[in-house]
């Protein structure tokens, strides 16, 4: 592992509990020092941590694409962090309960000196047991909060009966199948569970998610954000594969919020391993599959008016 | 391609311990000040030390150098002019905020920005107040007049503090993190998130695009007589030309090639002398007229953050990510 910074994000609706967790990660007895990037003063009763205020400044990059978007105050504020390196071991972006996780994500990609400095480790989203359902049908960013996560705190499961919080877990699943979800009450959840997850490191994504592979059970509901998958039972050609997830993620960008893919290239050792946010992908070959694995290709997109069967068809098309 | 310089000048330097990453240098006098991320100002001549506890707990994130003093911002809001002699006077606060810019005009005036607040104080002690459309990431006060511009997204604004004139808007679609006057006053150039160049020709509003960069230009500094602005962010010192009309259709120079990005430009004060420090802690002095080169610094591994020629070009000051400075001077 380099010596990047690992920065944690954390997302979720106005009420969720964000704030509740963030007090618990900081007071809990870790060792471990955190710079913390809030956008309102006071909510933070930790003193002995530094605590930087954001205003959530989101750019356009001038590549007439709409959803190439970075944030600027925190390319400012990590800037300004890495002046005092050595100060402290991990930087926690608190978002706004409006805000698109989008942007934030991108950074990491798309500032070159963020990205060279620093390496997004999570996207953690906390969500109301309580409330989610009805924040999904009226809001569309707690919905993208969900899809965007690699970490669910699911909070506040007192308030609930137990076939509520079955039923909104389905919900999140239906809408992001590959988080790892953890039912709480006053968001509290061991924070090894929140912090160093490595969940953008694409070595991780097999070590986090082992059932990544294994055939998913499908959920149908009528979320407009909704996952899909689509799995090879063996090699892709690489030389079809590239050009046309290339081409996918440039034209489907806007509607495609994550995108994760696990890939046997035809004559290659190793797993590719990929993944996105909109247009960005980041992708490599990592692990050697092991002697008497099955040798097999999986894709999954979460994102909106996902055309299943044009997705389904076109990946087939690129087995080797 | 790499080109050995044909003369070292190395042993004309004197190795400075900073202690923490320099943000800025300047000069006051005979003594070399240099501003720290710890804080802290270390003013020296090369053998006597003196540390100013500026921003006593805090962290400094700009500096700039202003008549007799050397002008720091921090991240504890707070705008503290720096003397020779050690002495501070906070000038400027925005609690609870970080200082994103900092600029020096004539007369002792400054001006620092927090978020979309922008902030003069002229030399009379006079403060005046700006609201930027965004951030305001970049200042830089005009030459001539009391006029400061300040880079925001999506433009460059120019505003007169002192009158109620209508701040003058020169859009242009982006992010541009700072910005840079000519000495003339002709010509306003901004860096950009996008590894690009911006410039307008203020008389008649003309748009200039200077690209090509593989990365953020972080320093911009013009020629003494104003016809040259070299800038960083390239394997080269990127050199365009101001004279006539401007480097529009024309191509820049490219001057100190090497297989590392230079990181920060100093033009000399009086002479077509460039220095360029590089991302490896590489320091050459380039002459524009022949392109011949003197190494000042070998690459010490840690890339140069700040340089800075003294009033008579005699000495230069710099200061790296490690904390590592020097005090160079020109043999006689």
């Amino acid at each position: 592992m380099s010596d990047k910074i690992p920065v944690t994000v954390l997302t979720g609706y106005l009420g969720a509990g964000k704030t509740t967790l963030l007090n618990r990660i900081l007071s809990e007895p870790h060792g471990k020092k955190f710079a913390v990037v809030v956008n309102e003063f006071g909510e933070v009763g930790i003193d002995n941590e530094l605590v930087v205020g954001a205003d959530e400044e989101v750019f356009e990059m001038n590549n007439g694409c709409i959803c190439c978007t970075v944030r600027g105050d925190l390319i400012r504020i990590i800037d300004g962090l890495m002046k005092r390196k050595g100060q402290f071991d991990a930087i926690i972006v608190e978002t706004t309960g409006l805000a698109d996780p989008a942007p934030v994500a991108q950074t990491f990609f798309m500032d070159e000196d963020v990205s060279s400095k620093t390496r997004l480790d999570a996207v953690v989203t906390v969500v109301d047991a309580k409330w989610l359902t009805e924040r999904l049908k009226d809001a569309p960013e707690a919905k993208n909060q969900v899809a965007f996560a690699d970490v669910i705190i699911l909070n506040k499961t007192d308030l609930v009966t137990a076939e509520e919080l079955a039923a909104v877990e389905a919900q999140i699943r239906a809408i992001n199948p590959y988080a790892k979800i953890h039912r709480t009450q006053r968001a509290g959840v061991d924070i090894a569970e929140v912090l160093g997850r490595n969940a953008f490191d694409l070595d991780r994504v097999l070590e986090l998610e082992p059932a990544f592979l294994e055939e998913g059970h499908h959920h149908h509901h009528d979320e407009d954000v909704q996952s899909v998958s689509f799995t090879i039972p063996g090699d892709v050609d690489p030389a079809k594969f590239m050009p046309w997830i290339n081409e996918l993620v440039q034209q489907e960008g806007p509607n495609i919020l994550r995108s994760k893919g696990i890939l046997a290239f035809k004559g290659e050792p190793k797993r590719f391993v990929f993944q996105g946010v909109h247009m960005i992908l980041d992708g490599d070959l990592t692990l050697d599959w092991k002697p008497g694995e099955k040798r097999q290709s999986k894709i999954v997109f979460i994102g909106r008016n996902l055309n299943r069967e044009a997705l389904n068809k076109a990946f087939l098309a690129c087995a080797a | 391609m790499t080109v050995a310089p044909s003369q070292s000048l190395t042993e004309h330097v004197v190795a400075v311990e900073a202690g923490a990453h320099v943000i800025g240098a300047g000069w006051l006098g005979s003594k070399a000040a240099f501003a720290l991320a710890d804080g802290h100002l270390l003013l020296t001549d090369g053998s006597e030390h003196t540390r100013v506890a500026a921003h006593p707990g805090g962290g400094i994130l700009v500096s700039a150098h202003a008549g007799k003093t050397i002008v720091t911002g921090g991240d504890d809001g707070r705008v503290v002019a720096t003397a020779a002699d050690g002495s501070t006077r906070e000038c400027g606060k925005e609690p609870g905020r970080w200082i994103d810019a900092l600029a020096s005009g004539r007369d002792g005036a400054i001006a620092w920005s927090a978020g979309k607040a922008v902030r003069t104080l002229d030399g009379k002690g006079q403060m005046r107040s700006f609201t930027a459309p965004t951030t305001a990431q970049g200042l830089a006060f005009m030459p001539k007049g009391y006029r400061l511009a300040v880079a925001h997204y999506n433009g460059v604004t120019l505003w007169f503090p002192n009158t109620d004139a209508k701040p003058d808007v020169f859009a242009w679609k982006g992010s541009h993190l700072s910005v840079t006057v000519s000495p003339d006053g002709q010509y306003a150039v901004t860096a950009m998130q996008e590894n690009a160049l911006h410039g307008w020709r203020l008389s008649d509003r003309k748009d200039m695009r200077m690209s090509g960069y593989p990365s953020k230009t972080r320093s911009l500094s013009w020629s003494h007589d104003g016809n040259w602005l070299a800038t960083s962010g390239a394997e080269a010192a990127i050199v365009w030309p101001f004279d006539k009309q401007g480097p529009m259709g024309r191509a820049p120079r490219e001057c100190g090639v090497r297989p590392v990005r230079v990181a920060r430009v100093a033009f000399h004060p009086r002479a077509l002398v460039l220095a360029s420090a590089y991302d490896d802690g590489t320091i050459l002095l380039i002459r524009l007229t022949d392109a011949s080169e003197l190494l000042v610094q070998d690459a010490t591994g840690s890339p140069i953050t700040a340089l800075a020629w003294n009033d008579t070009g005699r000495s230069l000051a710099f200061g790296d990510e490690a904390g590592n400075g020097g005090l160079f001077t020109l043999p006689s």
